[in-house]
Formats: structure tokens, C-alpha cells, sequence
């Protein structure tokens, strides 16, 4: 699976899929976001960057619907989510999958059962094609078949973030929302969780917004990169990102570790093969 | 509508159609459910499928698998979809996992059951252990008590507690009195209600409905704080920052509650003497200070201590086996709230089974 590239960029003129204008986000006096915008195009790997504390779960939460925003909209193939009526939000909330930073399973559950609660839920269907379905999903993210009967204590993280993975493609969403899915996880297992999610975008043509720290991830699959600096994002392809000469973003990219990923990981830019950068 | 048929040329043409998405599962179900596995050939024919996602894919497998396991011969017209060869790719010809099956015949769970309860019982008797080790440890050591965290468990488990306690031990003392002086009334002797109130509620009723208030109310927390300390790994960590356990999280608790329930004991004592003397007043003409006097010869010395002395028992159990239900949380959240239930069911089951047990030795006693 080497082969794997970051997806190619949205040719111009397409709508985006999620649409974020002048989000303002405060709690008390502390404001987190004021006046952010952020747009993701269809077919795209959408990395958010930012310090600790710069508010990139709160952002998450704001697309999702789980926090109302003191300001702005939050538009997810067209609609705006916050101003939509409670029946319609649900109707929403099943075209994305989400996995939470600490995978979020239910650990009442085992692992087939968690895959089947979203598709039970929101159609009726009988166990065994229930049981068939989650068989797939567990399959697809690479688990062995027997992690199915397993409760999320006896898994390993790396397996965690699988599982929670196949829970949030249950019901084949375009949309996938992902905080720190390679967190906590060793570089190869992280490695292989990032070609994972590579193969799945190309096969079944996903849109993923993800949050991530690791280095590694951004440069093997993100397309582009929203980077939260002074309570705003600036968003734009990796290579332009990089030029960017906010100090935060030079740090960020260009510290040591940036400068090494940089030249082995990026993949060679057609047309300019061998010319130095 | 999702499932064409046809016959041609002696074959069996079936001709997927539509949309094959997750949002008409149902519908996928029953049509795949329906095809009857019948005829030597069937042809495949994906041309008028409008759009297939995985879901759908696995509909189409499941028809596959269908036919073939009935021995048909198949093929598709034209090449099979994306999605269907993509996810027949990724599952292969395996089915779902089967659950995994009672590892155990029936008597062989009743070992398995035996053994369980022999092994809970040690581990009850260790923990019981490594109390009065952490104890007499910290006798040598007084600093080692934490004094802030029995105070804080003082406060919580006493203090906060006050209203409930006086307003349960009021009304059950009110209605004991009621009943009472409905009885001793038919035989003239409503004086006699003051030594059953004061009775009942010295001896048995003050410090056993606390006990039980308590058991409830504390018991519960303790196994509720410590198992999600356990889910967090706050345990752990206590552990690998050299503290131990049993020293920071269980025997503050333990004093504090020994602390706390004779306090709340002696509080419900005078509130069930009160609401006794107020029903006296109020339904039989006694006044308070008639029924003090009568209070007085009723009892003996040692009537308020057979209560009390109860108390810090009864705080040893509820805080031993709280603690040590929330010790054993590990893994989930239906743990956490299985064991926060045993831990209160327990604790009141032993006040009572214990409170049993005095009232035998002080009936021997003649205490």
C-alpha cells in the first residue's frame, strides 16, 4: 500500500461540504475562536493544526452540533446546523461518522455491538444482517473478525482507534470527522492507521476533516491544512502552508523534526523531480 | 422495486436496480430475502444500479453467497461493481465470528461459581488485612492518618447529612408513637408510649436508619469514587508515585465514617425523642415535661450506649465493603455501576445481618 498519496486537490468551482463562517466561540471571558472560517471541498483530507489549548475540539464540537456557537454558522453540505430543527440535525448527524480522541467506545459493548448500535438505530433490520454488516465494517478497518466479540478493555489503543473507526463508517458516511486518530499510538502502528485511512478515502471516495498533531500523518495524507493561530485558521495546501511566515507556523513546521519529515516523507512534486527545495 | 427477475435462454437474469445505499437497508434486506435460490444459472446484471455504497455491497454479497451456497452457477453480465469487489476484498468468504460459546456446561459453572465466591472471600479477608496493616502502621506514624481527607469525609459523609438523617428519624419515630398509642390506648396505658419511643429509638431504630441512610447515601459514593479512579488509571498512578492505596483512598474514608455516623447516630436519637414527645403532646395530652420524667425511669444507663456503641461497627462495614467494591471496578462502565449496587445492597444487608448479631450478645448480656 506504499503507493498511497495524499488525495489530489478539488478542482475550482465545487461547493464545499463544510462550510465555517466567523465562528465565535467564548467561555466566559476566555474567547477560543473569533471569527474563524474553515472550508473543506468533497474528496479532501482537511488537517487542523494548533497549540494545545487553541481550541481544536472546541471547533470539532462546533461542526458537529454538540456546542452552539455564540457567533457565526456552521454550514455541512449546504444546511446550516445551527439554525436547523431538531429532526433535520439528526438526519444530518447520520451522513458523518466521528471517532472521539480517546475512541469513545461504549465499554458496556463489545465491539460488534458498538458498530451496530448507529445502524440498528436508525434502520430496522435483523440480527443477522446486522451482525453481517458490522462483520464488514470490523473487516474493513483491518480488526480480525474475532475482535468483534471483544469488550473495548481487552483491545490494545491501537486496536481501539480501529474499532472506533469502523463504528463511525457504520452507516457509509461521506463525511468523516477524526480527533487525533493516531495519538497515543507507536509510529508504525500510526503509520499504518494513516494507510488505512488513505486506502478507505481512495475506495469509498470519503471526505475526512481531521484533528492531528503528529507530523507524520499531516505530510503522508492531509491535502490540506487549516492552522488555528490568534483565535483564527489559516488554511491553505501544505506547500503554501509552509511558506506561511507566522512565527507559529514557522516553528510548527520548520522546527527540527519538521525539516526531516519534510524531505523524506513529502512526495516528489511532478515536474519538479530532483530540483531542490 | 430493488430486484428485477427475468427469464431468458432457460437463464435466470437478476437485475439489481435503483440505489443500493445504507438509507434503504430495509427494504435491500427483504429483497435479497426474498430470492428464492432456484435454477441451474443465474445471470448478474449491474447495469441499472445507480449507486452502490458498502452497505449496498453487502447486500449483494449476501445474495451472492445465497445462490451459491444453493449450488447455482453464477456470473455477472459485464464486470462486477467497484464497491461489491472492493468489499468482497476486504471480508473474503469469511462469515461473522460466532459468539463465543459458554465456555462451561452447567456444573461446570457451579465450580466456576464456587470457586468466584472462594476467591472473593480472600480477597475480602486480604483487604480486611491490608486495613489493619496501613492502620497499626500509621499508629507508629500519626501523620500518615491525612487529616484534611477525614475531615473532607467527615463533612461529606456527616454534615451533608444532617437534614435527611433528622427528618427520617423525626417521622419514623412519629409514626412509631402513633401506632403505639393506637394499641396502648384500648388498655388505658398511653404513658407506655414513652417507653416504647424512647426505646425503639435508642436501642434499635436511631443509629440502625442512619446506618441505613448512610449505607445509601455514602456507601455508594465510596464505590462510585474509587471505581472511576480505577477507570481513569488514577489508581495506578497513585500507585506509581509510591503512595499507597489503602492509605490514601480507604482508611480516610474509614475513619471519617466511623467519625461521622455515632455524630449522626446522637442526632437521631434527639430527633426521634423529639418526635415522639411532639406526637405525645399532640395526641395524648402528655406534656413535655411529663414525658422527660417518664423517659427517665424508662431507661436504664446503658439503654443510649446499646445504641450507640453500635455505630462505629456499622461505619467500619459500610466504608470496608464501599471501598472495597469500588477497588474491584475495572474495564467498564456497566462494572462501575454493578459494583456501586452491590456495594450499597451489602452494606445495608450487613447492618442489618450485624445489628442481628448484637441484639443476640446483648440479649445474653442482659446489656
Amino acid at each position: 500500500m506504499s503507493d498511497l498519496h495524499p488525495p489530489p486537490p478539488c478542482p475550482p468551482g465545487v461547493e464545499p461540504l463544510v462550510a465555517v463562517r466567523g465562528i465565535v466561540n467564548r467561555f466566559g471571558a476566555q474567547t477560543v475562536h473569533d471569527g474563524l472560517d474553515m472550508q473543506v471541498f468533497p474528496g479532501e483530507i482537511f488537517g487542523i493544526v494548533g497549540g494545545s489549548g487553541s481550541g481544536k475540539s472546541v471547533l470539532l464540537n462546533t461542526i458537529l452540533g454538540l456546542r452552539a456557537p455564540q457567533a457565526g454558522e456552521v454550514r455541512l453540505e449546504g444546511r446550516d446546523i445551527t439554525k436547523l430543527p431538531a429532526a433535520e440535525l439528526r438526519a444530518v448527524k447520520r451522513r458523518y461518522g466521528v471517532t472521539f480522541q480517546h475512541g469513545a467506545l461504549f465499554t458496556a459493548s463489545t465491539v460488534a455491538e458498538n458498530v451496530k448500535l448507529p445502524i440498528a438505530e436508525s434502520l430496522g433490520l435483523p440480527e443477522d444482517v446486522l451482525d453481517g454488516l458490522a462483520h464488514q465494517k470490523i473487516r474493513l478497518v483491518g480488526l480480525p473478525a474475532e475482535a468483534a466479540h471483544k469488550y473495548p478493555s481487552q483491545l490494545s489503543g491501537g486496536m481501539v482507534k480501529r474499532a472506533a473507526l469502523a463504528r463511525a463508517l457504520a452507516l457509509d458516511p461521506p463525511l468523516l470527522f477524526l480527533d487525533e486518530p493516531t495519538a497515543g499510538l507507536d509510529p508504525i502502528a500510526a503509520s499504518a492507521f494513516d494507510e488505512l485511512l488513505l486506502y478507505l478515502q481512495r475506495s469509498l471516495r470519503l471526505t475526512v476533516v481531521m484533528i492531528t498533531h503528529d507530523l507524520d500523518t499531516i505530510y503522508r495524507t492531509c491535502n490540506r491544512i487549516g492552522v488555528i493561530v490568534d483565535r483564527r485558521m489559516i488554511s491553505d495546501t501544505l506547500e503554501n502552508i509552509v511558506q506561511n511566515p507566522h512565527p507559529w507556523i514557522q516553528e510548527y513546521f520548520h522546527g527540527e523534526r519538521g525539516r526531516v519529515l519534510e524531505q523524506a516523507l513529502r512526495p516528489p512534486v511532478p515536474g519538479a523531480a530532483g530540483e531542490a527545495r | 422495486m430493488f430486484l428485477e427477475a427475468t427469464h431468458r435462454d432457460g437463464e435466470r437474469e437478476l437485475r439489481p436496480r435503483g440505489h443500493w445505499r445504507t438509507e434503504h437497508a430495509p427494504e435491500l434486506a427483504r429483497a435479497v430475502d426474498a430470492v428464492q435460490p432456484e435454477g441451474a444459472r443465474v445471470v448478474l446484471d449491474a447495469a441499472q444500479l445507480e449507486s452502490l455504497d458498502l452497505t449496498g455491497a453487502y447486500f449483494l454479497r449476501r445474495l451472492e453467497r445465497r445462490l451459491l451456497a444453493a449450488g447455482v452457477e453464477l456470473r455477472w453480465a459485464g464486470a462486477r461493481p467497484g464497491p461489491l469487489e472492493f468489499a468482497s476484498g476486504v471480508v473474503g468468504d469469511e462469515s461473522p465470528a460466532a459468539k463465543p460459546a459458554r465456555p462451561h456446561p452447567p456444573i461446570g459453572e457451579v465450580g466456576r461459581w464456587a470457586v468466584e465466591q472462594g476467591l472473593e472471600v480472600r480477597g475480602a479477608v486480604a483487604f480486611l488485612g491490608r486495613i489493619f496493616l496501613v492502620f497499626a502502621g500509621a499508629l507508629a506514624r500519626p501523620g500518615r492518618f491525612r487529616p484534611a481527607s477525614i475531615a473532607r469525609h467527615v463533612h461529606e459523609t456527616g454534615l451533608q447529612a444532617v437534614p435527611i438523617v433528622a427528618l427520617i428519624a423525626f417521622l419514623i419515630s412519629v409514626i412509631i408513637a402513633y401506632i403505639g398509642a393506637q394499641q396502648l390506648r384500648q388498655y388505658g396505658g398511653e404513658i407506655f408510649v414513652v417507653d416504647l419511643v424512647t426505646l425503639a429509638v435508642l436501642r434499635e431504630l436511631g443509629v440502625l436508619l442512619t446506618a441505613i441512610i448512610v449505607a445509601g447515601r455514602s456507601g455508594s459514593a465510596f464505590a462510585a469514587e474509587i471505581g472511576v479512579m480505577r477507570l481513569n488509571d488514577e489508581v495506578d498512578a497513585l500507585r506509581a508515585i509510591g503512595l499507597n492505596v489503602i492509605e490514601v483512598l480507604v482508611l480516610p474514608r474509614i475513619i471519617g465514617l466511623v467519625i461521622a455516623l455515632p455524630l449522626l447516630t446522637i442526632v437521631a436519637d434527639a430527633m426521634g425523642l423529639a418526635g415522639g414527645a411532639v406526637l405525645s403532646f399532640l395526641l395524648l395530652d402528655i406534656p413535655f415535661n411529663q414525658f422527660l420524667v417518664r423517659m427517665q425511669e424508662a431507661i436504664m444507663p446503658t439503654t443510649f450506649w446499646a445504641g450507640l456503641v453500635k455505630a462505629p461497627v456499622f461505619a467500619f462495614v459500610i466504608a470496608m465493603i464501599g471501598t472495597y467494591r469500588g477497588m474491584q471496578v475495572r474495564g467498564s462502565s456497566r462494572e462501575l455501576g454493578r459494583l456501586t449496587t452491590v456495594a450499597v445492597v451489602q452494606s445495608i444487608f450487613m447492618v442489618i445481618f450485624v445489628n442481628a448479631i448484637f441484639a443476640v450478645v446483648f440479649w445474653q448480656l442482659d446489656f
